[in-house]
């Protein structure tokens, strides 16, 4: 098996491209990760929780049903995120991690009842959220709905963090809109992934808006580090590892001895 | 009315803007400016008067009147400044337990380079969590336009209650017809879609009261006084923690 790489074009073969995490070797372009993909290069003895939450086309949006039903078919996910309970170098979590095959995981009710209920899971098992980001913004086929769970999975992490509980988030290309504008930047420690397009508008509507060309490297993961709004940058190869220390030097339960 | 004809009423000139809302139901408003942070952002208008008597702090977001003084509040399109400016004002009413009304009337968060700077995502995300768990009682009117998490960033309150002819909405009907049908001529048919208008969020429960404008006639502003204070008086005597376990639960539901 081989695939092409989006950027370069070159063909890879499809082993040596799992060797690197999904990072092209000729060119270093890093391939976007399905959610369980993403789970299984961070974590040990991942269980799935929240499977069956699926919601409905509340607002009764025309063709909604049936997009739905296409990429339910395609990808074998019910929607655009898998939440769960494993561990990351030894130490026990509760983990969601989003699925760009899913509308680019966007928020409707089901990802953000999935979030909540990671959150309120680990509030009551007192463990930390990793969560993997990766969402263009809310899903509009669900209206206010959609908009609403900015405002569920906010009031989640806040009572998590009240429970004196630590949350990671790691921002993944793209992090964009409510999402971006809710529990991604909500979270005590905010990695991002090299290189990821990270911000509240996509460069497009700010192009549209303003009437100029960004300057290159606007939004990225550097970007943000340098305005002080991420607080490291990870190469998806040392991701594993530098979530197991961040894990490791949060956790004061015995567990992790 | 259309849903469409809905979305440009809510836009319309001559709509009331928050600071006329301001004047109308307050006495003795006075306006306290900046985020202590950065700049004193004028798309957001915030301060403390009283309302029948009672202090309250007051947040809007001022779209302005006429074509200068649009300009001068950015046409109420708020940047990191603004939401931070919003939490500083609402941490203060807080802390002497003071209620909090925001009167929301925007198309959107700022989209532009330093907005995105100052981390408007950031800013926005902790105004929602902010407000969220506020210890103080918290009342979000929607004047106009509610724009997307723009809007939503001043509308984590106890409860949210929209004018007749305003809408809020995940996204505007231009934007959701230009992304999915690649079609800008679709704007009504999305107007629709959307169920943005206020009859429509009320029935989703998305708001817990429609107003009657009544042409925003004076009456209507004495009677909207009358209600936002009743409101305050009947959180009053509720516990901090019994408000925000409320609050969850408000926002829990959807």
């Amino acid at each position: 098996m081989a695939e092409k790489c989006e950027k370069c074009g070159k063909i890879i073969l499809s082993d040596e491209m799992k060797e690197h995490f999904g990072v092209c070797p000729k060119c270093g372009h890093y391939k976007k990760l399905s959610a369980r993909e993403r789970i299984s290069m961070c974590a040990e003895n991942f269980g799935e929780l929240f499977a069956d939450v699926a919601g409905e086309n509340v607002l009764g949006f025309p063709g909604y049903d049936e997009k739905i039903a296409a990429l339910r078919a395609k990808t074998g996910e019910k929607d655009g995120v898998v939440c769960g309970e494993g561990e990351i170098g030894g130490v026990r979590c509760a983990i969601f991690s989003m699925d760009y095959r899913f509308m680019m995981g966007s928020m409707g009710h089901t990802v953000g009842e999935k979030i909540t209920k990671t959150f309120e899971y680990a509030t009551e098992h007192r463990l930390p959220v990793v969560g993997f980001v990766l969402s263009g913004g809310a899903r509009m086929q669900e209206g206010i709905i959609s908009l609403m769970q900015m405002a569920k999975t906010s009031a989640a992490v806040a009572k998590h963090g009240e429970a004196g509980l630590l949350y990671i988030s790691v921002l993944t290309d793209p992090t964009t809109g409510g999402v971006s504008a809710s529990f991604a930047f909500e979270a005590d420690i905010i990695m991002a992934e090299k290189g990821a397009l990270i911000g509240f508008a996509g460069p497009r509507v700010i192009e549209q808006t303003i009437r100029q060309k960004l300057p290159e490297g606007f939004q990225r993961a550097e970007f943000l580090q340098k305005k002080g709004f991420a607080d490291l940058i990870v190469e998806r190869r040392e991701m594993k590892e530098k979530l197991s220390l961040l894990l490791r030097y949060h956790n004061t339960t015995e567990a992790a001895q | 009315m259309n849903a469409y004809e809905i979305v440009l009423k809510s836009r319309e000139k001559g709509r009331p803007t928050a600071v006329q809302y301001i004047e109308k139901i307050t006495e003795g408003f006075i306006e306290l400016h900046g985020d202590r942070r950065f700049a004193d952002d004028a798309a957001v208008v915030g301060g403390i008067g009283t309302i029948c008597g009672k202090p309250v702090t007051v947040i809007g977001i001022e779209k302005g009147a006429d074509t200068a003084d649009k300009i001068a509040h950015n046409f109420g399109c708020v940047h990191p400044e603004g939401y931070r400016k919003a939490m500083r004002l609402m941490k203060e009413a807080e802390k002497f337990h003071r209620p909090v009304l925001c009167l929301v009337d925007t198309s959107g968060a700022y989209c532009g380079i330093g907005a995105e700077e100052r981390g408007q995502s950031e800013a926005i995300a902790s105004s929602i969590m902010e407000m969220i768990r506020l210890k103080t009682p918290a009342l979000s009117i929607i004047i106009g336009e509610g724009g997307s998490g723009g809007a939503l960033g001043l509308s984590a309150a106890d409860e949210v209650w929209i004018t007749e002819t305003a809408t809020y909405s995940v996204i505007s009907p231009e934007g959701c017809a230009s992304i999915l049908w690649k079609d800008a001529q679709k704007v009504e048919e999305a107007s629709a879609c959307l169920k943005l208008t206020a009859n429509d969020l009320f029935g989703l429960h998305a708001v817990e009261r429609v107003l009657e404008e009544k042409g925003f006639s004076d009456e209507f502003f004495a009677d909207l006084k009358e209600s936002v204070a009743a409101f305050f008086e009947s959180k009053k005597d509720v516990p901090p923690e019994q408000l925000v376990q409320q609050r969850y639960e408000r926002f829990r539901k959807y």
